[in-house]
């Protein structure tokens, strides 16, 4: 089932303050979900993500806009309505209640031609509890359970009237590093083995790229960026998205584009050829650093980590917007940890410039 | 180690001398009198030991009629007043614009004088000379006649008591449901209703399992205070308690020791013991039936 968001807003009335003003969470959002594909919602806190999320499961109404299930008008349809499955931040299993009568609380629901017999009920629950792989702890009540037969739970509840969209909520906030690795590509499995169009929410831009199909890429309630993660990484839009994705961060730097070269600071790094000329910020991601005695940009050498896989150089150039700049090397390439200095060369496709006025790429032929 | 210990009696000692004195003590005396015969607090003295004190308060038709009342009072007054405090609540969260007010409104019988109080329902429920009462010009409306609440038939007395009784009891119920409703995470609505899950089912599967701890706090606290009512009934009928029939337990038991037919500690000791028993055995069959339906996280 495909979703496709229109044009959708969402105000809150602002708390505490009488004059009635309105803090926009979600600002006319368009996008399209194709079916069958899952969907990260990517941003900082207080983004409007859980907003837009809440405003697709029915729980919030938006303030203006539509919300279309496949070719279905659903938004002015109850939640209970529109046959979405959501996975709570917290996971909000009923305590009270076994695994299995959490599973099977939806069915429960049902009514008319939909009512099952406990047999049917038993079924489903089990067949639903063996993909995620919970069915040995159908007996247990939640607080006898890990974080993540917790989280695995509540997929088994949101999946077993199987839903025609899954929405998860920071899915993986609560877990522990090792285990967020392994649920998270457990929730790309079950995803995948079920087919159902799923969305889910992350301020955590690892675990967005690492397992979606299509990233969105969201700042104040208004929409950055749109795409496959690689492609989002590779050519971010504006200087927020460029920032935002990738750890260790990109390191920007004040530059300038002049006489067909790419300056930072009076180094030129790169030859570029542009139609834009003039003041710009240039963002180096990490690994676009190489070091070389006779490199064009020469920062100050602060110190080496060495990290098994790779070797992060920690220096300093007083063009850089941030006080320190971080490269990651290989850790085959040698580098003399005891030098004052030390001179890169840049790799070219992981230079990204932007205005420097209203911080948008510019794109410029970079060598 | 062995310094810590004797350290820690010596912070112990102020608590464990002022238990021991006020609580421990009294309590093992009021043990001891209710088998001594014919205890004598003046002169020290009694005539021997065994159980006739509690052979004869339990042939007391004052003592059999207090066990009455009391039981009715209990009966009645705790499943009511723990119901429409719970539905009183389920309200109160469920509005927003006035909530407070009406919080306010519901709280102040809690801060208001037991006796002020009873006062105010003699003056809605009696019948004098010179007025009928509130109560029965209500009664009146639908053409039924005055019943004299205070002074009339046992029934009239007896539900006067027990509205009483539910009306003060009330607000520290909705205080303590409302935060319980307050505290309950959102999450676990917002997952039911996403669910599909109906209003009844919502409350009956998970609301009141959410809550259940606090209504069985509410019931057992409920039952031991109903159980040692006195108070309200002076309050509506005066001191004169046995000559009324109103009489409570605790009432019969002052009385004893202390009214106009009193001067035996023996037999108000034995009538405390039974009071205690009786407690004691519905508070831990409260805790057996607890244990299937409450639960705690």
């Amino acid at each position: 089932m495909k979703v496709v968001l229109q044009d959708l807003t969402k105000k809150f009335r602002a708390r505490g303050k009488k004059d009635g003003s309105e803090v926009i969470a979600v600002n006319s959002f368009s996008f399209e979900i194709p079916d069958g594909k899952l969907v990260g919602l990517l941003g900082p806190s207080g983004c409007g993500k859980s907003t837009t999320l809440n405003l697709i499961s029915g729980l919030l109404k938006p303030t203006s806009g539509k919300i279309f299930f496949g070719d279905d008008d659903v938004t002015e349809l109850e939640p209970e309505k529109r046959g979405v499955g959501l996975v709570f931040q917290n996971y909000a299993l009923y305590p009270h209640l076994t695994v299995f009568q959490n599973i099977i609380f939806p069915l429960q629901n049902l009514k008319g031609a939909q009512k099952l017999t406990k047999d049917e009920m038993r079924e489903k629950a089990y067949k639903i509890a063996s993909l995620v792989q919970i069915d040995e702890l159908m007996d247990r009540k939640p607080s006898e359970l890990s974080g993540g037969q917790q989280q695995r739970v509540a997929i088994a509840r949101a999946l077993v009237k199987m839903p025609k969209v899954l929405l998860l909520d920071e899915p993986l906030s609560n877990l522990d590093a090792r285990l967020r690795l392994h649920t998270r590509e457990e929730i790309k499995r079950i995803q995948k083995e079920t087919g159902i169009t799923t969305v889910f929410v992350t301020h955590d831009q690892e675990e967005a790229m690492s397992i979606s199909d299509m990233i969105v890429v969201m700042k104040d309630g208004v929409i950055q960026q749109i795409g496959a993660p690689q492609q989002v990484y590779e050519r971010p839009v504006n200087l927020f998205v460029a920032k935002f994705l990738g750890t260790p961060p990109i390191n920007v730097f004040k530059g300038e584009i002049r006489d067909g070269g790419l300056y930072i600071g009076a180094q030129r790094v790169l030859e570029a050829e542009s139609s834009f000329s003039g003041a710009c910020f240039v963002g180096v991601r990490p690994e676009g650093f190489v070091p070389c005695d006779g490199g064009k940009l020469e920062c100050d050498l602060s110190r080496v980590e060495i990290m098994g896989r790779d070797v992060s150089v920690v220096c300093a150039n007083p063009s850089c917007t941030s006080p320190v700049i971080r490269a990651v090397i290989s850790s085959d390439t040698s580098i003399n940890a005891c030098s004052e200095k030390v001179r890169f060369d840049l790799k070219p496709q992981k230079v990204h410039i932007f205005d420097s006025k209203n911080e948008i790429r510019i794109d410029a032929d970079l060598k | 180690m062995e310094n810590n210990n004797k350290k820690a009696w010596l912070y112990l000692l102020p608590a464990m001398l002022f238990l021991g004195v006020f609580m421990v003590y009294p309590l093992v005396d009021v043990f001891i009198y209710s088998f001594e015969e014919g205890y004598n607090s003046a002169s020290q003295t009694f005539f021997g030991t065994g159980t006739y004190n509690y052979s004869y308060v339990l042939r007391d038709p004052y003592f059999l009629q207090a066990l009455k009342n009391t039981f009715i009072l209990v009966i009645i007054t705790v499943p009511l007043s723990t119901l429409i405090a719970l539905g009183i609540s389920l309200g109160l969260s469920s509005v927003k614009a006035v909530r407070n007010l009406f919080q306010t409104i519901y709280f102040l019988p809690y801060v208001t004088n037991t006796l002020a109080v009873g006062l105010v329902f003699m003056i809605l429920f009696e019948k004098t000379p010179y007025t009928d009462g509130f109560a029965n010009l209500v009664l009146n409306i639908f053409g039924a006649g005055p019943i004299d609440f205070i002074d009339g038939p046992y029934a009239a007395k007896m539900f006067v008591l027990c509205f009483y009784t539910i009306w003060v009891v009330m607000p520290f119920k909705i205080l303590i449901l409302t935060s319980a409703l307050a505290s309950v995470n959102p999450d676990y609505y917002n997952a039911a209703q996403v669910d599909g899950t109906s209003k009844f089912r919502i409350f009956t599967k998970i609301t009141l399992p959410m809550i259940s701890p606090m209504v069985f706090y509410l019931v057992i606290t409920g039952f031991i205070g109903a159980f040692k009512a006195y108070s309200d009934a002076v309050a509506l009928f005066g001191t004169e308690l046995n000559a009324a029939g109103m009489n409570t337990i605790v009432g019969y038991v002052y009385d004893m020791l202390y009214g106009n037919s009193g001067g035996y500690p023996s037999y108000a000791s034995a009538a405390a013991i039974i009071l205690f028993v009786i407690v004691l055995t519905v508070t831990n069959i409260n805790l057996l039936i607890s244990k299937k339906y409450v639960h705690y996280k």
